[in-house]
């Protein structure tokens, strides 16, 4: 549909994504970050904007920054500058937020994704850290609004692409692998839910061949989803004007998560002037060679680096590396399966059949009831043919519901296959001698009656019998 | 008897049980309720004075004192925040706020024992040259012309800390200089007001004005005591950013009067017509007493001058109109009831500012807009890089600069002009000094023809306040100025 409405029209996406700095403390104060802690307990004389209160930098967040600036492939800027972008509103203590504006602490990078035509590569044009302003609450009181300071002073990675994205999937995939490389760093827990990600996405259309069309901001998505169905109908919305011959106006716009629509909040002729000006009560950010050398020496091993990795190592194809790439966790708990396994059985098992399980349960893998060993002990049971494929998904199914081990769910539910060739010899006789006219067909050319043999077996076996050694056997006797 | 009282001498007096702190304090406290004419003080602490100073006493008898200077009685500008007691900044806005919190200069001089007597009246926000912005009114000059009796303005910002010195209202106080609001209220009473240099003391906890020009000082009797009191302030302070992580010096203990050998710069771009010429007179005095002392005299040049009011009258308004933001009504301060938002904000702000703050604040959203900025913010910073280099430039050919710390002395309250650019005029021979971030003081070296005090300035180069300091000592030694204004107030 997306296809189809887009054609003959180029969609062009850059997004602004916010990241909170999983950090302790503020990015100008000691206080708290926590989520979910009751209004305004997480708030010091700085993040009011007590009279006289001067922001310190925090040095953690800086290492985060940079460290996030490193995993987007990005140029460390040895000198950055704090700005004060200026405006009022309820929830901005200091009357000005402090950001980085002309010189931001990170400069170009990029990713790579994965398209429908394989890697792309998505430009960053930056990254600067800031602050996050408080929370206002509308809906507290009838006359009043509530104001909340806990998340005030916050301190958020701003990363800005380039308009380099042109559909939905490409956006979406962007926005999935930065959130993985600032999971894999520990530079931001990506939890979208509470926002600690979010983003802004820029779109506009434009006929190939002609020049870029006017953009329009939607602010503040705060899931893939809402990614997807904003630029869908943001692009419709755009294309439509253009067909009936009206203009996009340049202006932001919010998304409505209930009727997915995208709606007018300010166009560009509003826009604040916000007066930046390099804040006097913070000193230039300095970062010196070694201190930056000693922060790329830490960076663990990032998606991509992994992938080929797993590529190489296990000959996983790309397809199924990049599932497992995908997060952090996903990629620990494989590799924990897979180690001295068969690769290709844990990928299913993993990608296949976990995936199912706690997608069904709407589960993460942090959270999954399966752990790894667990999972490990159950693919070993099907490599020595203890149990089928089959049999080995109702183990998964009992091991998730009860928490037993695989081993001890196939003992009580006597799972175990008969693996046993003169066991299994005895049954295939038995099957063969009281179908005689059925051998005879077959042997006269009725191929299909091969099948007949193999369930009659299996029926016997109560389903226990390897059905390997069945087919292997039952084909050595009727060519006898 | 009164007269002679110094950080110095009250120190020895302490120490010889001649005086106890509580005697000390109630006395001050009785000079301030009889000069209350001069509206030095917003905010008199008697009762915690007098706590303060009885445990002073008992330090001493335990031999537990925190200073050579504990039980002391001082006064601080209304500008720095004090843990339970109001702090205005002579706004209507803060008119009700008491913080929470105690700055780091006022915690230093409690950690040396001082007693703060009260807080003292300045112009709002620290912005303006005559004290006439208070919201609390106008501080009067100690000093009066012989020739009237009309009253004088004791110059700003820090008009109340001046007065009080000069009228015994205080031994010494707290002010702070933004563009020679320490200087030239010293200037215009006959005291001794230092401005260190930026980053030297700590500006948290200071109700800020304009960030990168801010800096406290002392102002006292004496150079001596100007390099006490700035031992008890002085030094790094992990939550300011901006302050320098120099060492500290023993201002005091290694002060001494020798400059022989010193070259004393003397700007020509500082020189002019208009300036009166009992003015011209004491500054050509001081530099030939310097000579004298075994200084040699140079000429020097700082081609710049001229244009550093036009660039601290754009930078300093624009950091102010970001920095007085948060006084919107919402969490502390007036708050007046609006429509909306807006509504509230638009009233609130309307009503809590005085007209001058309200200048600054327009001139400096205007000259940070968009399409406005490079043309004004950006060219001032330019301007005051160039005006940085000249005293650089200057520093490597001279140890100090001696200058007039202002164009006038002290006028009247009623004549003060109309035009603000007029007004703005008063800063002209000490806004460079802060927008170079260097040392300055205004030390008195004579009377003129009404007997007003004259106040010169020295400057030094950044973070040399010891030859600064030893260079005022020089003079102050020599010419031992000891003019002290009739105390009309008490008649």
């Amino acid at each position: 549909m997306v296809a189809q409405m887009i054609e003959g029209w180029n969609l062009v996406i850059g997004i602004e994504i916010h990241a909170q700095v999983s950090s302790k403390s503020k990015l100008f104060s000691s206080s708290p970050t926590d989520f979910g802690s009751k209004p305004n307990s997480q708030v010091s004389l700085i993040d009011a904007a007590m009279p006289g209160m001067l922001p310190v930098i925090n040095k953690f967040c800086i290492e985060q920054a940079v460290k996030s600036g490193i995993g987007l492939n990005a140029k460390i800027n040895k000198k950055s500058i704090f700005d004060r972008k200026n405006y009022f509103y309820q929830d901005l203590p200091q009357g000005y937020q402090i950001s980085q504006y002309k010189d931001p602490i990170v400069g170009e990078g990029f990713v790579e994704i994965e398209t429908e035509n394989g890697q792309k590569k998505i430009g960053v044009e930056r990254l600067h850290l800031e602050q996050d302003a408080g929370k206002s609450l509308h809906d507290q009181d009838p006359n009043f609004t509530f104001v909340d300071l806990n998340r005030s002073g916050i301190a958020l990675m701003e990363i800005v692409s380039k308009p380099d994205m042109n559909s939905p999937e490409e956006a979406v995939e962007y926005v999935r692998k930065v959130r993985s490389i600032l999971r894999y760093l520990g530079t931001c827990d990506g939890n979208m839910e509470q926002g600690s990600l979010r983003a802004d996405v820029n779109v506009s259309v434009n006929k190939p061949g002609n020049e870029l069309g006017t953009r329009c901001e939607i602010k503040n998505l705060n899931s893939f989803k809402f990614i997807h169905a904003a630029i869908v109908y943001e692009a419709k919305r755009q294309i439509k004007l253009i067909e009936q011959g009206d203009s996009v106006n340049q202006e932001t716009r919010l998304f409505n998560t209930q009727s997915g629509e995208t709606r007018s909040m300010r166009s560009k002729e509003d826009a604040h002037d916000y007066r930046y000006f390099p804040d006097p009560d913070l000193l230039p950010l300095t970062l010196d060679d070694d201190w930056i050398k000693g922060l790329q020496d830490s960076i663990p091993e990032l998606p991509d680096q992994i992938k080929e990795r797993l590529i190489n190592e296990y000959s996983l194809s790309s397809y199924d590396a990049n599932i497992i790439v995908s997060d952090k966790a996903t990629s620990e708990y494989f590799e924990d399966v897979v180690n001295n396994r068969n690769p290709k059985l844990v990928t299913t098992w993993v990608t296949g059949e976990l995936f199912s399980i706690l997608n069904k349960k709407n589960l993460i893998i942090e959270d999954s009831p399966i752990t790894s060993k667990k999972l490990g002990e159950l693919v070993d049971n099907i490599e020595n043919g203890k149990i089928s494929n089959r049999q080995a998904k109702e183990v998964l199914e009992e091991m998730c519901e009860s928490g037993k081990g695989a081993l001890e769910i196939i003992d009580e539910k006597g799972l175990s296959q008969i693996s046993d060739e003169k066991e299994i010899e005895s049954l295939v006789d038995n099957v063969l001698n009281s179908n005689p006219e059925n051998v005879k067909k077959y042997k006269n050319g009725k191929d299909k009656l091969f099948g007949f043999f193999v369930g009659e077996a299996m029926k016997l076996s109560k389903g226990k019998a390897n059905p390997k050694i069945v087919n292997d056997l039952i084909k050595k006797k009727l060519s006898q | 008897m009164k007269d002679s009282y110094t950080l110095k001498s009250l120190a020895v007096l302490l120490e010889n049980n001649k005086i106890s702190s509580k005697e000390l304090t109630s006395e001050y406290l009785k000079n301030i309720e009889n000069g209350k004419e001069l509206n030095c003080y917003n905010t008199i602490t008697q009762e915690k004075a007098l706590i303060d100073a009885g445990k002073s006493d008992e330090r001493r008898k335990s031999q537990n004192l925190r200073s050579k200077y504990d039980g002391i009685p001082i006064g601080i500008k209304d500008l720095f925040c004090t843990k339970g007691v109001t702090t205005t900044a002579s706004s209507k806005i803060l008119s009700n706020f008491v913080p929470n919190y105690e700055s780091t200069v006022t915690q230093n001089c409690d950690d040396a024992g001082l007693i703060s007597l009260g807080k003292l009246n300045c112009d709002e926000f620290a912005m303006g040259s005559t004290n006439k912005t208070s919201f609390f009114g106008s501080v009067k000059n100690p000093w009066k012309s012989v020739n009237s009796d009309n009253e004088l303005v004791p110059g700003g910002s820090s008009g109340g800390s001046a007065a009080a010195v000069s009228s015994d209202l205080c031994v010494a106080s707290l002010g702070t200089d933004t563009g020679g609001s320490i200087r030239q209220p010293a200037s215009f009473t006959g005291t001794v007001g230092l401005k260190p240099s930026y980053g030297r003391v700590s500006r948290w906890g200071i109700v800020a004005f304009a960030s990168s020009l801010d800096q406290a000082g002392p102002i006292t009797k004496t150079v001596e005591d100007a390099a006490i009191f700035l031992d008890i302030i002085s030094g790094h302070d992990e939550k300011d950013s901006t302050s320098s992580v120099n060492p500290k010096e023993n201002y005091y203990e290694n002060l001494n009067s020798d400059i022989k050998g010193m070259k004393i710069g003397i700007p020509k771009e500082f020189r002019s017509d208009k300036l009166p010429a009992s003015t011209q007179k004491s500054w050509d005095e001081c530099a030939n007493l310097l000579k004298t002392n075994g200084a040699e005299i140079v000429d020097i040049s700082l081609p710049h001058t001229m244009s550093a009011l036009p660039a601290y009258y754009i930078i300093a308004p624009a950091e102010a109109s970001s920095n007085l933001a948060r006084y919107d009504g919402v969490r502390y301060g007036l708050r007046v009831k609006g429509n909306d938002l807006i509504d509230m904000y638009e009233k609130t702000r309307s009503e809590g500012f005085g007209d001058e703050v309200k200048r600054r604040i327009l001139i400096g959203t205007y000259v940070l807009s968009s399409g406005y900025y490079d043309a004004y913010y950006i060219k001032a910073q330019k301007i005051r890089s160039l005006i940085k280099s000249d005293y650089v430039e200057a520093f490597k050919k001279v140890d100090a600069i001696l200058t007039p710390s202002t164009p006038s002395t002290a006028f009247e309250i009623a004549n003060e002009p109309s035009d603000p650019v007029q007004n703005y005029l008063n800063d002209i021979f000490t806004v460079p000094v802060n927008l170079a971030g260097l040392p300055g003081i205004s030390i008195p070296f004579a009377n003129d023809e009404n007997n007003l005090p004259i106040g010169l300035q020295l400057i030094t180069n950044s973070f040399e306040e010891q030859k600064l300091l030893n260079v005022a000592r020089n003079i102050e030694e020599t010419i031992n100025y000891s003019e002290t204004p009739e105390k009309w107030w008490l008649k």
